[in-house]
């Protein structure tokens, strides 16, 4: 079994597949042309709210958004 | 009592699976998964305890691999917003393997294949879709379906030539001037990413 075998470079920096998958999509939806940059820019925003939990209580949540708050 | 029947029931099986390995040596169909030699011994020495069930049982049979292969692959391509094709039959597909360029055609050797940035393209006749993938992986089964997964993929013509040109060209610059590992492996992914584009662009 080839456990031994050539890593790709970006797990040898440390970096996860999903880390890379990611990054590669970003990179192609850079370079589309007008009307569809603007949709494939749009259709990846994401907007949650992180609260961490201690003694049963939610701490402060962290707001993280691609939508500008107004 | 106890130590005796794990005895027998060993020295039944070891039997047993010993004739049924041998008889079934590449078996890629288990006949109902039940083995009847093994529920044999199980019920002679302890006939009021069902005999265990394994894995398998629980599994819904896969779909059948025909004996003859079928003269078109199935190709179901998915992103994560939307189904491309589902259940396409098509007579070959290319696609962008870590390995280069991989053609998949009815009947293709069960693989699963990680896929780099490049082109994919779905051939129908004389009919020929390219689509340009991020990156992803394709599960191609022995029933002659192929089911490939990827992040983005665009058509040809959605990509801006300049925009590629420019990204090559910064990314190239921050090659030259990482320091960590990271931003080095970062600007790499940039220069693999644009070159590729622009070879499909070209090619």
């Amino acid at each position: 079994m080839a456990s031994n075998a050539a890593v790709p470079f970006w797990r040898a920096a440390g970096m996860t597949y999903i880390t890379y998958s990611n990054i590669c999509a970003n990179l192609v939806r850079n370079c589309l042309k007008e009307p569809f940059k603007a949709e494939s820019i749009n259709r990846e925003k994401v907007h949650f709210s992180l609260s961490k939990w201690s003694d049963g209580k939610p701490q402060k949540p962290v707001l993280r958004s691609d939508t500008p708050q107004v | 009592m106890l130590k005796q029947a794990s005895r027998l029931l060993s020295r039944s099986v070891a039997a047993a699976s010993y004739k049924s390995a041998t008889t079934r040596a590449f078996s890629t169909e288990l006949p109902s998964t039940i083995d009847s030699t093994f529920v044999e011994a199980w019920k002679k020495v302890a006939p009021n305890m069902d005999p265990p069930q394994t894995p398998s049982s629980f599994m819904k049979p896969r779909p059948s691999t025909p004996s003859s292969i079928p003269t078109k692959l199935t190709v179901n391509f998915v992103l994560p917003y939307t189904s491309e094709l589902t259940g396409k039959e098509v007579d070959m597909v290319i696609i962008p393997a870590s390995t280069g360029q991989m053609g998949v055609l009815p009947g293709h050797v069960p693989t699963i294949a990680e896929l780099k940035p490049g082109i994919m393209s779905v051939h129908e006749g004389t009919d020929v879709k390219k689509y340009f993938l991020s990156s992803g992986f394709a599960f191609l089964h022995a029933n002659s379906v192929a089911d490939i997964i990827a992040v983005e993929a665009v058509p040809l013509d959605h990509i801006d030539p300049s925009q590629v040109q420019k990204g090559l060209a910064e990314f190239q610059q921050k090659l030259a001037s990482a320091t960590t590992d990271l931003e080095k492996a970062e600007a790499q992914i940039g220069v693999e990413v644009h070159s590729a584009i622009n070879a499909a662009l070209s090619g």
